[in-house]
C-alpha cells in the first residue's frame, strides 16, 4: 500500500483538538461527535489508499494533455472523480441546504489530510468547490445560487478561480481583464488568465470561472476589482446549459510538480461571446478574494502536513527494507537501524505530528468560532484563526520542504532516482511555499497585519494559551524540564515582541527578517503543540505503552533537535540589521 | 425475503499483528478493528440481493462485546437495515455463535443467511457448517456465486481444482469466498444514516443459549523470523539441500 492513514495519530490529535476548544459544549454539534468521526475517517482512508493513492503517480508520469483546446486529464482520473463525487466526498463540509454533508472542520481537515496525502493534484478541485460555494453563499444574489450551487456541491460543475495574469500575480491590483456592463445586467468579459488551475478538464460538464475583472469606471488599483461568474458553458434562468460561452484553453504549464493537475491559461472572450454574472457589488471582488484567500491558505498549510506525513511513510517503508552498513554483533543491516536515519525518520515524525495537532487545531477553532453565540468569543477566536492563518501557512509548507528533502536522503541514491516515487513528493511540495501567498507574503501579514496592528494583543492572548498549557504540562514529572525550557523560549518571543512593536522599530529591516520571524513563531508552535500532546500521552500511558510512550519521546527530540534552531530565529530578529538595504547588488 | 448476515469484528488486515509478551493471546489493545473482510463479501451479497428487488431486509448480525457496534454501523452504512448485537464478552468460539444465529434465524424468520467463510483472525471455518447442522437447513459454502430463484437458491462453489453448482431449497445458508464480489465502499451520507438505523442488542441468555467454552487457548507465537537465503551453484546442490537440509524430497 503506497498509503495508509495515520489513523491512530488522527483520532488522537483530532480528540486532542476537540478537548481544547470545548466543542462537546455546542448541541448544534451534538450530531458530529468523536464516533462518528472515527467511522468517517475510517472509510476515508479505504477510498484514500484503495482508489487516491494508486493514481498519483500515474498523475505525474503520464500528466495532463491539451488537444485541440480540451484537456485531457490522466487516466483513471475521470472515473476516479466520479467516485469521488458520488461516494458524497466532494459534499463533506459543504452546506446541507445544497445537498452537502455540512460536517463541521474538525472532522473534514483529517479527511482534507488523506486526500492531500494520497493525491493531491487530483483533488485540487475540491478545495476550489469549498472556496467557490463558500463566495457564492456569502456574495451572490438568490438566483445566482439557486442555479449554481447545488450543481457545485453535487460536482456535476466545477469551480476553477481566475486571479492571477501574466503581470498581475501578487499584486493584483494591477491586473486588467474587463468586464464590460450589457443592457440585460449581465456582464461581457475579456482579457487573459493564467495558473488557472482546473481551469479546463474532462471530468464534469461545466466548470464556473470566478473570474476577477475591471469595470470601465472602475477605480485603479484592487479596490476596483468585481468577481464575476463566468461559465464554460452558459447557464440559462431554468439552471439548464446552453451555448458555449467563449472560454478558451490556450495552453498549460509544464510544471516542476502536481503534473497531473491541469494548470491552464484561459483567454475569455476572444469572440466577445463570453458572459459573466456579477458576484455582490461592483469593486467588491477582492473583499469576497480574501474569504478564498484563507481558506486557501489554511488548505495549503495542510497540504503541507499531508506532503509530510507521506514522505515520511515512504521513508519508513524504505528504511525497513534497504539493507546498507553493518553494526558490530549485528552484521548487515537495514538503515533503519542507523542513527542518523533513525534521526532524519524522527525529524520528519515529529515535525508532521505536531502541525497536524496546530491544523486540526486550527480545524476546531473555526467550528467553535461559527456554533458560539457568545460573541466576544467569536471575536478572540477569529482572531486567533488570523494570526495563525500565516503560521500554519508559511512554516507547514516550508517544513514539508526540508520534510521531503529528507525523505530524498533517506532513500540515498534512489531518491535521486524517479522510480522510486518519492521525488515527487519533493516536487509536488515545491509549490506549496508560493501559491496562495509565498513565504515572504505570510510573513509579511504576520508582521504587518497580525502582530503590529493590533499592538501584538492577539499574540499576547496566544501566548497566554501557551503558558496555561506549559505550566499544566510543568506539573508532570516526565515533562518539567521540557516545560520550563518552552518558558523561556516564550520569555525570549516576548522580548521579540517589544522589539517589533517599538517605535524606534526600522521597517525595513523588520521586512527583511519577518520570514525567520514566522519560522520562528511555527517552531514555537510546534513544539506547544507536542507539549500538549506529550502531556496527554503522559495521562494515558498505561493504555499503550509504546504509542503514548513514542509520542512523549517525539515532543522530547523535538526540542531537542527542532527547538533550538527556532531560537536562534528570534536572535536573529533581535539581531535584525541594515545589510539588505546597505549592500549593492 | 429476509437475510441475515454475520459480521465479525476482527483485526484490520493492514495493521501488523503483534503477540502478548506473555504469549497468552494476541495483543489486540488499541488495535484498529475492523469488518472481517469475508464478512463484508457476505454484507455486499445481501444488499445486491436488496438491490436487484430479491431480499425485502437485511439484518446484520454480529456476536462479541459492545465494541462490535462499530463494525454493525459500517454495515448499516454499507446498506444494512437494521442490526443485532449479541452481546457477550467470552471468547467468541463458533458454536456458541452458530447457536446464537441458529435462535435469531429462528426469531426473525429469515430466508437466508450469508456468512463469510472463515474469519482472518481466527481462521475457523466452522459458524456456516455448524449453522447448517443445527438448523437442518442446507448449506452452500465457499460461493463464489449466488442466485436465488423463486424458493431456493443456486450457489456456485469453489472446490478443488474447479466449480460445483448446488441447488438449496430455501431457507439455507451461505458461506462467500474472495471472488463472490467486491464489496463497495461506503458513501458519506449513509455513515451519517447508518447511526439512525436501528440497532438492537441482545444476549446468549436472552437468545436461550448457552454459550460453552469448548477451546482453551494455550498459547500464541510470532512466525518464526525468516532466514536470509543462500544462491546455489547447481541444480544438484539444490537437491541435496532440499534433501538433506529442508528434508523435503
Amino acid at each position: 500500500m503506497s498509503y495508509l492513514a495515520p489513523y491512530r495519530d488522527m483520532q488522537s490529535l483530532m480528540r486532542q483538538a476537540h478537548q481544547a476548544l470545548g466543542l462537546s459544549q455546542f448541541s448544534s454539534l451534538d450530531d458530529y461527535d468523536l464516533d462518528l468521526a472515527d467511522a468517517i475517517i475510517d472509510e476515508a482512508n479505504k477510498f484514500a489508499s484503495q482508489v487516491l493513492a494508486p493514481l498519483n503517480q500515474v498523475g505525474d508520469t503520464v500528466g495532463c494533455r491539451l488537444e485541440d483546446g480540451q484537456v485531457l486529464t490522466p487516466p483513471g482520473w475521470k472515473e476516479a472523480y466520479q467516485q469521488f463525487c458520488e461516494a458524497g466526498w466532494l459534499g463533506l463540509a459543504l452546506p446541507e441546504e445544497y445537498g452537502g454533508q455540512g460536517l463541521p472542520k474538525y472532522i473534514a481537515q483529517p479527511v482534507n489530510e488523506m486526500w492531500q496525502s494520497s493525491n493531491l493534484a487530483f483533488v485540487m478541485f475540491a478545495a476550489l468547490a469549498q472556496g467557490g460555494t463558500e463566495i457564492l453563499q456569502k456574495f451572490a444574489n438568490d438566483d445566482i445560487k439557486d442555479r449554481y450551487l447545488s450543481r457545485i456541491v453535487s460536482g456535476e460543475w466545477t469551480v476553477a478561480m481566475a486571479l492571477t495574469e501574466p503581470n498581475a500575480g501578487s499584486d493584483l491590483g494591477v491586473l486588467t481583464t474587463k468586464a464590460l456592463r450589457q443592457s440585460d445586467g449581465t456582464y461581457q468579459i475579456k482579457g487573459q488568465k493564467i495558473y488557472i488551475t482546473y481551469g479546463e478538464h474532462d471530468m464534469a460538464e461545466n466548470i464556473v470561472h470566478l473570474v476577477l475583472a475591471r469595470t470601465p469606471d472602475a477605480p485603479s488599483g484592487s479596490r476596483g476589482l468585481s468577481l464575476f461568474a463566468v461559465p464554460k458553458y452558459r447557464v440559462q434562468d431554468d439552471g439548464q446549459l446552453s451555448e458555449f460561452n467563449d472560454i478558451r484553453c490556450t495552453g498549460i504549464e509544464h510544471k516542476t510538480g502536481l503534473h497531473g493537475s491541469p494548470t491552464c491559461s484561459i483567454s475569455y472572450g476572444d469572440k466577445d461571446a463570453c458572459i459573466g454574472e456579477l458576484i455582490g457589488e461592483e469593486n467588491q471582488g477582492l473583499k469576497a478574494m480574501f474569504i478564498l484567500m484563507n481558506e486557501a491558505r489554511l488548505s495549503c498549510g495542510l497540504q503541507g502536513v499531508a506532503l509530510g506525513e507521506l514522505a515520511f511513510q515512504k521513508s519508513l517503508t524504505y528504511a525497513h527494507e534497504r539493507v546498507q552498513g553493518s553494526i558490530a554483533g549485528q552484521g548487515r543491516v537495514a538503515i533503519i537501524e542507523h542513527p542518523d536515519v533513525r534521526r532524519m525518520l524522527l525529524d520528519m515524525r515529529s515535525q508532521t505530528y505536531a502541525l497536524r495537532a496546530l491544523g486540526y487545531r486550527i480545524a476546531a477553532m473555526i467550528d467553535a468560532k461559527e456554533n458560539s453565540d457568545d460573541h466576544q468569543h467569536v471575536s478572540r477566536v477569529a482572531q486567533q484563526i488570523a494570526l495563525l492563518t500565516p503560521i500554519f501557512k508559511g512554516f507547514a509548507t516550508e517544513q514539508a520542504n526540508l520534510t521531503a528533502g529528507s525523505a530524498i536522503q533517506v532513500f540515498g541514491g534512489m531518491g535521486f532516482v524517479e522510480e522510486t516515487g518519492i521525488a515527487q513528493v519533493m516536487r509536488d511540495a515545491r509549490i506549496t511555499t508560493i501559491y496562495e501567498g509565498t513565504t515572504g507574503i505570510q510573513a509579511k501579514d504576520l508582521l504587518h497585519r497580525k502582530v503590529r496592528l493590533d499592538q501584538g494583543a492577539a499574540l499576547d492572548e496566544l501566548l497566554a494559551s501557551m503558558r496555561t498549557d506549559a505550566s499544566l504540562a510543568q506539573s508532570n514529572a516526565d515533562l518539567g524540564l521540557l516545560a520550563e525550557r518552552f518558558e523561556g523560549v516564550l520569555n525570549t518571543l516576548e522580548k521579540v515582541q517589544r522589539h517589533i512593536l517599538s517605535d524606534q522599530a526600522d521597517i525595513t529591516e523588520l521586512d527583511a527578517v519577518a520570514v525567520p520571524y514566522l519560522m520562528a513563531l511555527g517552531g514555537i508552535c510546534s513544539a506547544w503543540q507536542l507539549l500538549t500532546s506529550a502531556y496527554r500521552a503522559a495521562e494515558q500511558q498505561d493504555q499503550d505503552k509504546e504509542y503514548f510512550g513514542n509520542v512523549m519521546l517525539l515532543a522530547s527530540f523535538y526540542f531537542n533537535n527542532q527547538l533550538p534552531k527556532f531560537e536562534a530565529s528570534l536572535h536573529t530578529v533581535l539581531q535584525s540589521g541594515s545589510e539588505v538595504s546597505q549592500y549593492r547588488f | 425475503m429476509k437475510i441475515l448476515v454475520g459480521v465479525k469484528r476482527v483485526i484490520d488486515y493492514n495493521v501488523k499483528v503483534r503477540v502478548k509478551a506473555d504469549n497468552s493471546d494476541v495483543d489486540l489493545s488499541n488495535t484498529k478493528m475492523a469488518i472481517n473482510p469475508f464478512c463484508e463479501i457476505a454484507v455486499e451479497e445481501a444488499i445486491r440481493l436488496k438491490e436487484a428487488g430479491i431480499a425485502s431486509e437485511v439484518i446484520a448480525v454480529s456476536v462479541g462485546t459492545s465494541a462490535c457496534q462499530e463494525q454493525l454501523r459500517t454495515a448499516l452504512a454499507l446498506g444494512a437495515d437494521r442490526a443485532i448485537l449479541v452481546e457477550s464478552d467470552a471468547a467468541v468460539e463458533p458454536l456458541n455463535v452458530a447457536k446464537a444465529f441458529a435462535k435469531v434465524m429462528e426469531q426473525e424468520q429469515a430466508d437466508l443467511v450469508i456468512l463469510g467463510k472463515q474469519s482472518i483472525d481466527s481462521d475457523n471455518n466452522q459458524v456456516g457448517q455448524m449453522l447448517a447442522a443445527l438448523t437442518k437447513r442446507p448449506q452452500g459454502t465457499f460461493a463464489s456465486k449466488v442466485d436465488v430463484e423463486g424458493q431456493s437458491v443456486a450457489v456456485t462453489r469453489e472446490i478443488d481444482g474447479g466449480l460445483r453448482t448446488v441447488k438449496l431449497a430455501l431457507p439455507a445458508i451461505v458461506t462467500t469466498d474472495l471472488r463472490l464480489n467486491e464489496p463497495r465502499f461506503a458513501k458519506l451520507p449513509d455513515i451519517m444514516k447508518a447511526k439512525r438505523k436501528p440497532l438492537d442488542t441482545t444476549s446468549f441468555a436472552d437468545l436461550g443459549v448457552k454459550a460453552k467454552q469448548h477451546i482453551q487457548l494455550d498459547k500464541v507465537e510470532a512466525p518464526a523470523a525468516r532466514q536470509g537465503g543462500v544462491k546455489v551453484a547447481s541444480v544438484d546442490e539444490l537437491i541435496q539441500k532440499l534433501k538433506d537440509e529442508a528434508k523435503v524430497i
